[in-house]
């Protein structure tokens, strides 16, 4: 299994010099296993992806964690949406009062977007995440909410014994320095136990993330205990903060790394990257 | 081992960030969390007992009526609630640990979350003697 990072920023996109590196687009991942793809999220970094090459099918899958700006400002651009032939199937998490496809027409409607929602080309079929795990293709897929706001899950997708968890947005816990004890009141835990490959938030450092306690997102530390608790076998820390440079989040996570030790690898996400697990 | 859901995890950040006594219980009716202020009325901590099982925690404090008659545990508003799962509100009396009794009010929710299933049910108890 495969996974390309298209789009690994948080919050929105960035053009900046400094933010070149690690890239500048938001939220966008493809999970790849021969030739059956699929995308999680559709920040700018959906943008990247070579549609004509690789989604030579009629059918394409979008799975949205949720509907935050930076995960789905790339949905209405993308080229599939306008090409009638293709069936493009997008998943998201249901809400408490509204059904998906209501929240979703809220921007893929003027005067936010030009084109309402109906009159997209393609064939378009919304589907809420079910509670339960499902399949599409070779991929199995579990979808959990997880501490973030607004209706928001992270995903487990596994193919054979090899596993792929993704959660761009997410506070495990608020306002502590460390998770709970015990492992059932983790958030996330399910999703992420023993997985093969953790892409997490990590948006901020400590310092930081105690000014910015219930925003929704982890700092390098949270995320690197909650991959140590779970048994995360490599942890990829996504979601970087736009307003810090490339030069200072690296600094930032060597720093980190230099008064820590974990006995599986860590690194930065880097738009462009391709992982193989 | 499976973690607990969401709304359920939420429910405890919060019960530990309040001064009143919480008391959260999975749809079985065990006890699956009280933060501080509710171990003094169990006269237990939670990292002590861990769980406890509704016939345990039920009857783990005196409840009754202003004339001193005992209140079963299946007329508190948390078993209700585990029961209806619709809310429930009560006010009686309890024995602390030293054998006064205490006027307090319980309020119960369900909480359902988005996945529209029942989690458990979250009680929060009021003493009505202490003024704020």
């Amino acid at each position: 299994m495969k996974i390309q990072l298209h789009g690994t920023r948080g919050s929105y996109p960035t053009s900046s010099r400094e933010n070149q590196k690690l890239g500048g687009n938001t939220p966008c991942i493809e999970v790849i296993e021969e030739d059956e793809r699929l995308i999680l999220d559709a920040g700018t970094g959906i943008l990247e992806i070579d549609f004509e090459t690789h989604y030579t099918a009629e059918r394409v899958d979008i799975l949205l964690t949720h509907l935050h700006m930076d995960h789905i400002q790339g949905l209405g651009f993308c080229k599939p949406i306008f090409d009638p032939k293709k069936e493009v199937h997008i998943w998201g998490p249901g809400g408490s009062s509204y059904p998906l496809k209501d929240r979703l027409n809220r921007f893929l409607s003027p005067p936010l977007f030009p084109v309402m929602l109906r009159d997209i080309p393609c064939k378009l079929v919304i589907h809420e995440l079910p509670n339960e795990p499902f399949t599409l293709g070779k991929f199995l897929i579990t979808s959990k909410f997880v501490c973030h706001p607004g209706p928001t899950v992270g995903f487990r997708i596994q193919v054979g014994k090899k596993t792929v968890t993704y959660i761009p947005d997410h506070e495990p816990i608020l306002s502590s320095p460390h998770l709970f004890k015990e492992d059932k009141w983790i958030s996330g835990f399910d999703l992420c136990d023993h997985t093969d490959l953790l892409v997490h938030d990590s948006q901020y450092s400590l310092e930081e993330y105690k000014a910015k306690v219930g925003w929704g997102h982890s700092s390098i530390d949270i995320a690197a205990e909650l991959a140590e608790r779970t048994g995360a076998r490599r942890l990829v820390l996504f979601h970087h903060d736009p307003a810090c440079t490339d030069t200072d989040r690296t600094l930032l996570f060597k720093k980190f790394m230099k008064t820590h030790t974990y006995d599986f690898p860590i690194e930065l996400a880097v738009q462009g990257q391709e992982i193989e697990i | 081992m499976s973690a607990h859901e969401i709304e359920i995890i939420l429910s405890r950040q919060l019960a530990d960030c309040l001064t009143v006594p919480v008391f959260i219980v999975d749809p079985e009716g065990t006890l699956i969390f009280y933060n501080e202020p509710a171990e003094k009325i169990l006269g237990k901590r939670f990292q002590d007992t861990g769980i406890m099982k509704v016939g345990d925690w039920g009857t783990a404090f005196y409840a009754h009526d202003n004339k001193g008659n005992s209140i079963p545990p299946s007329d508190l508003p948390l078993v209700s609630t585990i029961k209806s799962h619709i809310p429930a509100h009560k006010t009686f009396w309890i024995k602390n640990m030293e054998g006064k009794s205490y006027e307090i009010s319980v309020t119960s929710i369900p909480i359902i979350g988005r996945s529209k299933e029942f989690s458990g049910a979250l009680a929060i108890f009021w003493n009505n003697e202490l003024k704020v």
